[in-house]
This record gives structure tokens, C-alpha cells and sequence, in this order.
């Protein structure tokens, strides 16, 4: 197992004549008093596809807009293909044969295909011969690489899937030769993202090189010729992927050993606690977002609803989470109903003991320019224990429940004053669950608890959860990551076009079985 | 960390080099008009701030502006843009006026907080209407703000012309306040300490204002309700997560906001006309957009922009009286000089500004 710490030693590089595909060395890049990037060199040959993962805030993202010219480096040399080139802008990347996939897709919704593909990128001030043109292209390169998306079809319409095809297809008709994707499978089912491993691996084969940032690991190891590791800025190994371990990688990411299965004992499940009835949801556009749902909390178990995002997961947290009110059905708490109208909000959901940890802690869970005491408390702020006189917040009381559930939580930096904005995603993430924990809830909700968390925080999420469920407390865990639904679940549900589409147990399943549900195929039904 | 500029620059620097091209700019136009700017300059910083006549004057205006600013700053809190200053102060004129005339045969010490009520019932409802639109019925507040201001004047007319002007008077304007509604002017507390200061319209309003501006802020960030306010103006969607209703929220700031705007009324219509006259606003309630803009929506900022605004206001009248060739036009070329440079040109300073400090502190680091 060869790691070179120092990556001067670049694995024995391909055979190949022609120079490397990118060469960086010696860049540096800082903001303020933060060095994102500390002195990094990397080699990517031509031909391969070179992945890069760490944690959040490692320096992934900022090498990378380096290389497309969104940032310009403090210190060091790029070169493309042997040639030394300097990039201002994205246009200077693009004509060096550069394209990027962006996480968050750069695409105009209502715009067909081919006009998205040409945009930017017309011939001339007439449309038409551009458009002509791109046709042709389009239909080749979707021949050679498997990347068939209909030119004529209204962007808004396709699924995420094809609407990252459209984003390669983008790059490609801009001649790259190097392409770079940014957690691409984040939004993919895991038949789509095989199928965009396909469309790699076609690329690959035809002398394009590809630069994959991921944080999982799976995807690093089965599609991966090398792999590159960074930590805190720097660039820690780079190694040949099929001479290291996931269990290698991770504790190269972290800096320390990292156990990536969840140890837990056997869930003591005990009698229910929520009992969901034909739960219904409409939507302001007549879209039905749930349809008809039925599930049970129990004490002591954790159940996991696993899906592809947009499936109904966030309505049934949404109505649950008392943010969203439920066209018709019945939610019992305790053999006692809830009012699911309008009338409802997320305060009462409090105080019938419902804690909420939302999908999206940016939009839901944080006031970001809040510092992290007046976020320790938010959503309890109306509790008697916060109240000073007259109207007032008891300031020196909210600050020692901060201070304490800091520590307790092992959030960094230990400091109570600092906003929330100014936190790493995954502590961010701490302030809420230790927020929601400590309210002592019956029924705790969770979306995508560890969504843009890095590993070693996403350990101490998951233990905290297990451990919350060993105190007796219902658990519902809504993700979109199978690894974590697996790892965490007692019980699991898949959802599909806003029903359940198969209930399992993690003994008698495995990814292909719920990649199958929640693409909305029980194949156990037609046994 | 993601912070660029020190607090002071960002609090003090940025707003007095703002104000200082704002100046320079105004100073080149009076130049192009074949007129000394230094010496316009010190006619309107003689004029406003050189005697106590002067300063009488200013913080009387800066009263107004601190009124109408907090009440922007309010609802600003709540992401929520009450253009409809105006209309509400007007309309709390009305209501002072009301209160004046029923109570003035008592005593001011009755007079006046009745009178703050009545300013603030009136002026709150006044907000209060296209609040509920914006909460119920999603109608864009800055419209219905808008439209009320007109209103409010169409309706301050109706009400003069048809109810509460003297009877067969010309004036549009309700009788004059016996002496039991009057409050005292700055003149006559200053001589109950044996001062003797310049006859002002200045008034216990300015103290009144000033009191304002601390329970904003102990309202804003202190209270609950305050803290809900911010939550829901940094984010709805966290907001209602938190279980905050948004309909409450919007209702509170804008009641607040209106009330705010409404307790102006004092200072003019309780304090300096002892009558309400018509036009007892006169564009108070815009400047009040500005002055909070400028002042960050904090009260501290609010009272700083008031008394620049205050000082433009006052030293402009002196201005135009001094050198008659300056037309008062030029004066409202000064003030929106300075909401355009401390308004929308921010950034032009901001932006160097921050990477002049990026530089420095890597120097240092």
C-alpha cells in the first residue's frame, strides 16, 4: 500500500507520451486569515479519472475554482497539458479545455436543451446555424458516450438525472478535455449514478480526464484510477486507487482512525408512540405530495425513510415538524390526535414533546446571522427558563445552556459568541441536534442529519442519535444516503412519488434491493 | 473570521467617508454654479449648529427624522420596507389633534401622554391596514404603504375641510390648543434651570425621541418579541420552523413601526403648531427611509442620521437665506446626494475599503 505523504512522488504515472492532463504546483491560496489551500501539487495524467475527497472545508472546492478561474491563486503554476497557463476567468479555463459540473446545476430552467448547450456559447448573432449546428453535435456525442437527452425538451421538465447530462453535455460542446464534477451523485438515485459511472468511464476511454470531488468513498473506490486526499488545506496523499481501503482513506481525511460502521445494540422496541393514518398532502399547485401514508413511531427504534429527495420525505417532515399544514389523515401522539390544519405550528409540535432537526439547516434550522447562544435555544425560546422580566430574554441563562450544550456536544470552536455562519457545516449541524436532543422529546424528526457534515462529526452525529434511541425515544431519520439509512435504521421505509414504496428490515436488504423501491420497484412483490 | 472590516469601520468609517464625498460632490455643483462651497459650507454648519437659534432648530427636525427612522428601522428588522411613514405621521396628527382638543382644558402632564396615544392608536392603525394585507393576503407592503401615504392626505384633507377646521375660517386648520394641551419648549425648561436659550420650536418631544430610541432597542435586541422579529427577518422559512407566526410578526413590527412614525405627530403638531395644520409631515416620513438606511437600522445610528439630517435641514433653510443664488432645489440636491452616496453607493466604498483592510492585515499577520 503506497501512500506518498509527499505528493512530489506521484504514484508511478501511466505510460503515456503525451505531458499530463493538469499539473498544479506550489499553489496557495488564502482568505483573510484562512489558508484554504497550503503549497498543493498535484499531477492528473491525461486519460484517467482522478478523484479528490475530504472533509468539508478541507480546500476541495477552492482548488478546484482555482482551476476553473473563479479564484486566482495567491502562489504556484498551473499547467494544461504541459503548458504553463494562467486562468483569469472561467472563460480563460474553458478555452484551455476545461469544463466543470457543478454541484447546483448552471442551467436556465426554462430553456430547451439545445438552447441551454449553446448558451454563452452561440457563433454568431443569429441563433439558428448555432442551434443547427449543436443538434449535430449533441446527437454524436450522445451515440459515443451514452448521454441521449432529447434536444428539444424544456430543461425545467427533466429529471435531476438528465439535467446533469445536459451539464456534461454543455462541457463537452465546449470542447473539454478535462472535466471536473462536483458531488455529482448527490441528487441521483443509485441506478442514475451508475449510469453516470458509465458515462465516465465512456469519457475515460476516449481520452478525456476527469476530476471527481466526492466525499464518498464507495464512488472513489469503484470508479477512481487515483485518488488524491486533502485535509485542512493541504494535500495529504495521493494514491493509486486500487492500492488503498476505503478504512485508509477515511483515516487519511480525518487524520485519525474513523470506524465507519455504527456499533449499536439491538433496538428494545417498545409501544408505539405516533401512529400516522392516510396522511394526505396537496399542495398550493394541486401536486400531491403525499399520498395516503400510514407508519408507526415506536419507543426505542429508529426508523429510516429512505428515497430520492423530492419524493415526499420533506411534506412528511414538514407536516410532522408542524411547519406544513396536511390536506386530510390523522397523526395520533400518544393515542392523542394532533391538529394538522393551518391552525397548527411548529411551537405546539414542541409542546407535545416533538423535536425537529429540518433537512436544511441553512433555510430551517440556524438564523445564520445569529450568534450560536441565541441559536441554542431557537424554536424554545418561549420555555419559562429563558424568560427574564417584562418581555425580556434571560440572556445570562441562554448563554449557559449554550456553553453547556456546547461542550456536551463537542462543538467547535467552544465558543458561544461566534454566528452561526461562521461554524463548519458539520458543527453547525451540532448546535442543532444538541438543541433538539436536549429538549427531551418523545418523537425526535431528522433530515439528512449529516448532509454536508464532514466524517468525524457525522460519527459523533450518528452515536448521538443511537443514543437517544437507547433512552426509549421514537426516531423517525429521513436521508437520502442508503449507507446511513442501513447503518442506522432499526426498520426501514422507502418512499416513491409520495408513497411508501416497501418496508424493510436491514437484515433482509441492501443498496440494489432499495435502489429498486425507490425507483418505485418492489422486487420483492413479485416473488 | 468571515468578517473583512473591524466594527468601527464598518459602523463609523464607511458612513463618514460616504458623507464626505457626498459633501465634496455638493460642493462641486455649488462651484459650478459660480458660488464659494467652502463658504456655503460654513454658512450651513454656522447656520444649524453655530448658535443655540441654530441648534434649536436642528434637533428639531432630528426629532422628526429620529421618529420616522426608527419606524423604518422597526419594521426593517423584519425585512419589512413601511414606506408609509408619511401617512402614518399624518394621520397620528389627527389623532393628537383629537386628544389635544378634548383635554386642553387640564393640564399638559395629562395632555401629553394621552397624546402619545392618541398618535400612536392612530398611527398604527394607519399601518395597520396594509399590514394585514401583506399577512393575509400577500399584498406587497411597499405598495400599499405607498398608496396609503396618498390616502392619508386625501383623507387629512376631508376630515379638516369637513369636520375639525374653525367654522368659517380659510385656513385648513383646526383651532389653536389652549394653554392646558401645550407642552413645554426647549426654551422654557432651559429656563426653569435659569438658561436662557433661543425661542425654538424645539421641544420635550426631542426628549421623548430619545427615550424611543432606547426602548427600540431594548425591544429589538432584548426582548423576546425582538428576537423573534430579527429571526423572521433574517428568515421566514426558520421563522415559522422555530414556530413563530409570521402573521403576528408582520402585524407587531408594522403596528410598532406605524405607532413609532405616529408619535412625530407630537413634536409638530402637539409641540411646535399647538394646531394641526395641513402638510404637518412635509416629508418627514420619507427622510425617515433614509435616515434609518443610514443608521443601520440601530437606534444609535438613527439619532447620528437624524442630527446630520437635521443639520442639512436647517443649515440649508439658513443656506438659501444667506446666498439667494444657492436655490433651496440645491438643498434637496444635498440631502439626496447623501442618501444616494450613503444609500446605494455603499459598496463603491465598501468594496476597496474591505480589500485595503484585507491588505493591511495580512501585513500585520
Amino acid at each position: 500500500m503506497a501512500v506518498t505523504e509527499d505528493v512530489t512522488g506521484q504514484p508511478d504515472a501511466a505510460p503515456t507520451t503525451t505531458a499530463p492532463a493538469i499539473g498544479l504546483t506550489g499553489i496557495s491560496k488564502a482568505f483573510g486569515p484562512v489558508q484554504a489551500n497550503k503549497d498543493i501539487s498535484m499531477t492528473v495524467q491525461r486519460g484517467t479519472i482522478h478523484g479528490i475527497v475530504g472533509e468539508n472545508g478541507a480546500g476541495k472546492s477552492t482548488l478546484m475554482s482555482i482551476l476553473y478561474g473563479f479564484y486566482k491563486a495567491d502562489k504556484g503554476e498551473i499547467k494544461i497539458g504541459g503548458v504553463p497557463t494562467i486562468i483569469h476567468n472561467s472563460d480563460d479555463a474553458i478555452r484551455a479545455g476545461i469544463g466543470m459540473v457543478h454541484q447546483h446545476f448552471m442551467l436556465v430552467q426554462n430553456f430547451t436543451v439545445l438552447e441551454n448547450v449553446v448558451l454563452g456559447a452561440e457563433d454568431g448573432a443569429l441563433l439558428r446555424p448555432s442551434l443547427a449546428k449543436a443538434r449535430d453535435i449533441l446527437t454524436s456525442l450522445a451515440k459515443d458516450y451514452e448521454l441521449e437527452v432529447d434536444p428539444d425538451a424544456i430543461v425545467g421538465d427533466l429529471a435531476v438525472g438528465l439535467q446533469q447530462r445536459v451539464e456534461i453535455l454543455k462541457a463537452l460542446y465546449r470542447q473539454a478535455d478535462i472535466l471536473i464534477l462536483d458531488e455529482p451523485t448527490g441528487v441521483l438515485t443509485p441506478s442514475e449514478a451508475d449510469h453516470l459511472f458509465r458515462i465516465l468511464e465512456g469519457l475515460k476511454a476516449q481520452g478525456k480526464t476527469i476530476i471527481l470531488i466526492t466525499h464518498k468513498l464507495r464512488e472513489i473506490m469503484a470508479i477512481t484510477d487515483t485518488v488524491s486526499v486533502m485535509r485542512r488545506g493541504e494535500m495529504t496523499a495521493t494514491v493509486k486507487t486500487a492500492e488503498t481501503s476505503p478504512a485508509q482513506l477515511a483515516e487519511l481525511m480525518v487524520g485519525r482512525r474513523v470506524l465507519l460502521k455504527i456499533e449499536k445494540a439491538p433496538a428494545q422496541v417498545g409501544e408505539t408512540v405516533m401512529e400516522i393514518r392516510d396522511l394526505r398532502v396537496v399542495d398550493e399547485d394541486g401536486v400531491e405530495r403525499l399520498k395516503s401514508i400510514n407508519m408507526d413511531l415506536k419507543r426505542g427504534e429508529i426508523l429510516g425513510v429512505a428515497g430520492v429527495a423530492g419524493n415526499g420525505q420533506s411534506a412528511l417532515l414538514e407536516v410532522l415538524g408542524g411547519i406544513a399544514a396536511a390536506t386530510s389523515g390523522t397523526v395520533t401522539m400518544n393515542g392523542e390526535a394532533m391538529d394538522l390544519t393551518h391552525e397548527a405550528d411548529a411551537g405546539k409540535r414542541r409542546d407535545r414533546r416533538i423535536a425537529h432537526v429540518p433537512e436544511d439547516r441553512h433555510k430551517l434550522g440556524l438564523i445564520m446571522p445569529y450568534s450560536a447562544w441565541e441559536n441554542a435555544c431557537f424554536g424554545y425560546h418561549d420555555r419559562s427558563e429563558y424568560q427574564a422580566k417584562a418581555g425580556l430574554l434571560n440572556r445570562l441563562f441562554m448563554r449557559d445552556d449554550a456553553r453547556a450544550k456546547i461542550e456536551k456536544y463537542d462543538v467547535r470552536p467552544p465558543n458561544c459568541d461566534l454566528k452561526a455562519a461562521n461554524f463548519s457545516g458539520g458543527n453547525q449541524q451540532k448546535i442543532v441536534i444538541a438543541r433538539e436532543i436536549e429538549s427531551n422529546p418523545d418523537v425526535l424528526l431528522v433530515g439528512q442529519p449529516t448532509r454536508g457534515v464532514d466524517i468525524g462529526a457525522i460519527e459523533f452525529i450518528h452515536n448521538q442519535i443511537v443514543a437517544l434511541r437507547d433512552q426509549g425515544k421514537a426516531i423517525l431519520l429521513v436521508s437520502v444516503e442508503l449507507e446511513e439509512i442501513l447503518a442506522l435504521s432499526d426498520r426501514i421505509i422507502v418512499m416513491f412519488d409520495g408513497k411508501i414504496s416497501g418496508e424493510r428490515l436491514p437484515s433482509e436488504t441492501d443498496e440494489n434491493d432499495l435502489g429498486l423501491l425507490m425507483a418505485g420497484i418492489d422486487p420483492k412483490a413479485n416473488q | 473570521m468571515k468578517k473583512s472590516l473591524p466594527t468601527w469601520a464598518d459602523v463609523v468609517l464607511i458612513p463618514a467617508i460616504n458623507v464626505f464625498l457626498a459633501f465634496f460632490v455638493a460642493g462641486l455643483v455649488v462651484l459650478f454654479i459660480g458660488e464659494d462651497p467652502i463658504r456655503a459650507m460654513g454658512i450651513m454648519i454656522q447656520g444649524s449648529l453655530g448658535s443655540s437659534y441654530g441648534i434649536g432648530y436642528t434637533l428639531f427636525y432630528a426629532t422628526n427624522f429620529i421618529f420616522t427612522g426608527l419606524a423604518v428601522a422597526v419594521a426593517f428588522h423584519a425585512s419589512i420596507f413601511n414606506i408609509g411613514g408619511e401617512g402614518q405621521a399624518g394621520v397620528a396628527g389627527v389623532g393628537v389633534a383629537l386628544v389635544c382638543l378634548t383635554v386642553d382644558q387640564t393640564h399638559w402632564l395629562l395632555a401629553l401622554p394621552l397624546a402619545i396615544m392618541g398618535g400612536a392608536v392612530f398611527g398604527a392603525g394607519w399601518a395597520a391596514i396594509p399590514a394585514w394585507l401583506q399577512a393575509k393576503r400577500g399584498s406587497h407592503i411597499v405598495i400599499t404603504t405607498i398608496m396609503f401615504n396618498y390616502i392619508a392626505a386625501a383623507l387629512i384633507i376631508y376630515l379638516l375641510n369637513n369636520y375639525l377646521k374653525v367654522p368659517g375660517a380659510m385656513a385648513l386648520e383646526t383651532r389653536g390648543f389652549a394653554e392646558g394641551a401645550q407642552i413645554p419648549a426647549m426654551h422654557e425648561i432651559a429656563s426653569w434651570f435659569g438658561a436662557s436659550i433661543s425661542r425654538t420650536p424645539m421641544n420635550i418631544s426631542f426628549f421623548l425621541a430619545l427615550l424611543a430610541s432606547f426602548l427600540v432597542w431594548l425591544l429589538i435586541w432584548r426582548s423576546r418579541i425582538g428576537y423573534e422579529i430579527r429571526a423572521f427577518g433574517f428568515s421566514e422559512k426558520a421563522a415559522v420552523y422555530a414556530g413563530i407566526k409570521p402573521v403576528k410578526i408582520i402585524m407587531i413590527a408594522m403596528l410598532l413601526s406605524g405607532a413609532l412614525a405616529g408619535l412625530m405627530a407630537i413634536n409638530t403638531v402637539m409641540g411646535s403648531e399647538k394646531r394641526l395644520v395641513l402638510d404637518s409631515v412635509l416629508g418627514a416620513g420619507f427622510v425617515g427611509i433614509a435616515v434609518a438606511l443610514m443608521g443601520r437600522s440601530h437606534p444609535i445610528g438613527v439619532i447620528l442620521a437624524a442630527l446630520l439630517f437635521g443639520v442639512l435641514y436647517q443649515g440649508g433653510a439658513e443656506l438659501a437665506f444667506e446666498i439667494p443664488s444657492i436655490p433651496s432645489q440645491m438643498i434637496l440636491t444635498i440631502q439626496a446626494l447623501v442618501i444616494l452616496f450613503t444609500g446605494s453607493l455603499e459598496n463603491m466604498v465598501r468594496f476597496p475599503l474591505e480589500k485595503l483592510f484585507l491588505r493591511l492585515n495580512r501585513g500585520t499577520a
